[in-house]
């Protein structure tokens, strides 16, 4: 096990110690202490390896992840894996806005709530949120699964594409062609698999789907009137 | 860009740290803000009295025997603490108004940075970390206070384009965000009467909720119609001579992080500038709602202002 004292020996080298581990390493375990809320810890890594921060985080904690499985032991700031491709990313407690933006892959789990713009632009990337998530989450959604085992609030999904959106609790409102869809089996088995790799005990028949009704995917020329 | 910090005590064997907490606080937001900064402190009030700060450019000249000048001109015995760039003044309450047509006759130069019972504001171009020592910010003490650390994106960077801006008495109001209806409430409010001094949009933020409360609204209405009279982005932390409220916009994008112990509820623009408060590990954390106002009062009965919030 790696411990590295963010206070006392800073950021870059941080960052740069964790990016340099390949799939080779030894050193597959490290430990952050003192995180005191600094930004863009744990980014860019692509290595298979275990972090654990001990702490509450800033801006884009575990940014742009490949591989790597990062646990924080605390609360994230705005952006966390932002644009992650693979690997795994734990919250135990609340992230704020636009938590796994544009993300292509791997998962991303919540423990607490999410906030504002949850999965914005999600590419692939699974989302488990065992609270509840804010306003304009999965805004323009294109692939992976957001799953929320707790409330939606105002304007979810909205101008979505592809992706799948499961929630257990209510909706405050459903964004410009996002729609409730019938829950097939096949979305239960990518539910199931979800929920027990997230670490929650919710059950799939309790989850409620929404997706695009692709309205928006082509000019209706009866809506000219409206631009 | 901008840093907001706010702190507000419940248990008062803290107060005399106040300053101390709430000058780290400020510092640690020095990324998001480095033009400028300001703090607005309550402190201590003296019975019968109104506190005006006043700031000046030629603090050497104008300070000068500005009580004695001031005295003669209220009929009245004014008190006078001076700061740097800024002075107190203390007059007889109710003498507010008389005060100000005087210092504009006596001290031209001089602009008024708040007035009210305990509240003091201190505000100046500059680092936060330098801003802090030149008043010596640290070392105040006070039931609550908020800080403001600024990146101009609307209007110049000047002593009076800083925050926190003074709505009323007792009241003060500071901003991370960005308004885009301010030329236009500009025209309307001084249409109204409301004296707005400068081309910055938190002036008129803050002369919008003067200007409501003039005709009646509580600062909680106010509040909750700014929700939707204001077009653009904000995070607004308010104080008043009780307590403080803190208002997202609809759209939240401009981040808040609040704490609650049993010891004190603070407010940060990130979590970075709560991390060294006492007992902040098993602090109730969390992201204010949007479109929601929430206040705290030292009342156990909440005055009027705080039942509309």
């Amino acid at each position: 096990m790696q411990t590295y004292d963010l206070e006392a020996d800073g950021l870059r080298g941080l960052n740069s110690s964790l990016q340099a581990q390949n799939a080779e390493t030894n050193q597959t375990r490290w430990e952050i202490v003192n995180p005191k809320g600094s930004h863009a810890i744990a980014v860019g890594l692509d290595a298979p390896i275990e972090v654990t921060v001990k702490g509450s985080t800033g801006y884009y904690c575990a940014g742009m992840n490949q591989q790597a499985t990062i646990k924080v032991e605390g609360s994230v700031g705005p952006g966390v894996a932002e644009n992650m491709m693979s690997g795994q990313v734990v919250v135990d407690g609340d992230a704020s806005q636009y938590a796994g933006a544009t993300g292509h892959g791997g998962l991303l789990v919540i423990k607490g709530n999410a906030s504002s713009r949850c999965g914005i632009s999600m590419k692939g990337i699974d989302i488990v949120v065992h609270g509840n998530i804010g306003h304009m989450s999965a805004f323009m959604a294109q692939d992976g699964n957001l799953v929320v085992c707790g409330d939606a609030g105002d304007a979810l999904g909205d101008s979505l594409y592809e992706a799948r959106l499961f929630v257990r609790g209510s909706v405050k409102s459903l964004g410009a062609d996002c729609i409730e869809k019938d829950m097939r089996p096949e979305h239960l088995d990518i539910l199931r698999d979800l929920l027990a790799r997230a670490g929650s005990d919710a059950k799939p028949e309790e989850f409620k789907r929404y997706g695009s009704a692709r309205q928006l995917y082509n000019f209706d020329v009866d809506n000219a009137a409206a631009y | 860009m901008c840093g907001i910090v706010g702190l507000f005590l419940k248990d008062q064997s803290l107060a005399p740290q106040l300053g101390n907490m709430l000058t780290d606080m400020l510092i640690t937001m020095t990324d998001r803000g480095p033009d400028s900064a300001g703090i607005a402190i309550y402190g201590a009030e003296s019975a019968g009295k109104t506190k005006i700060t006043v700031q000046s450019p030629n603090p050497d000249t104008d300070f000068v025997g500005l009580a004695d000048e001031l005295g003669k001109k209220l009929g009245a015995t004014v008190g006078q603490t001076s700061n740097d760039t800024h002075t107190v003044l203390e007059v007889p309450a109710g003498q507010f108004e008389a005060a100000r047509a005087a210092l504009a006759e006596i001290r031209p130069s001089v602009r008024i940075m708040s007035r009210g019972e305990s509240l003091e504001i201190y505000k100046e171009v500059g680092l936060p970390k330098d801003v802090a020592d030149r008043f010596n910010l640290n070392g105040m003490s006070g039931t609550h206070g908020i800080g403001h650390t600024r990146m101009a994106t609307e209007s110049a960077v000047t002593t009076m384009g800083a925050h926190p801006f003074n709505t009323g008495p007792d009241q003060c109001l500071v901003h991370n965000g960005s308004l885009s209806n301010h030329n236009s409430l500009r025209r309307k409010l001084r249409r109204e009467g409301v004296v707005i001094q400068t081309e910055n949009d938190t002036e008129v933020g803050a002369a919008y909720l003067t200007w409501k409360m003039m005709n009646g609204a509580t600062l909680g209405e106010a509040l909750e119609t700014s929700i939707d009279d204001l077009d653009g982005f904000f995070t607004f932390v308010v104080g008043t001579k009780d307590g403080f409220g803190v208002v997202r916009d609809p759209i939240a994008c401009k981040p808040a992080v609040m704490a609650e112990t049993d010891q004190y509820v603070a407010f940060g623009s990130e979590y970075r500038a709560l991390v060294n408060l006492p007992g902040i590990e098993d602090a109730r954390v969390w992201e204010p709602e949007p479109s929601t106002v929430y206040f705290w009062s030292h009342n156990d009965s909440p005055t009027t202002h705080e039942k509309a919030a």
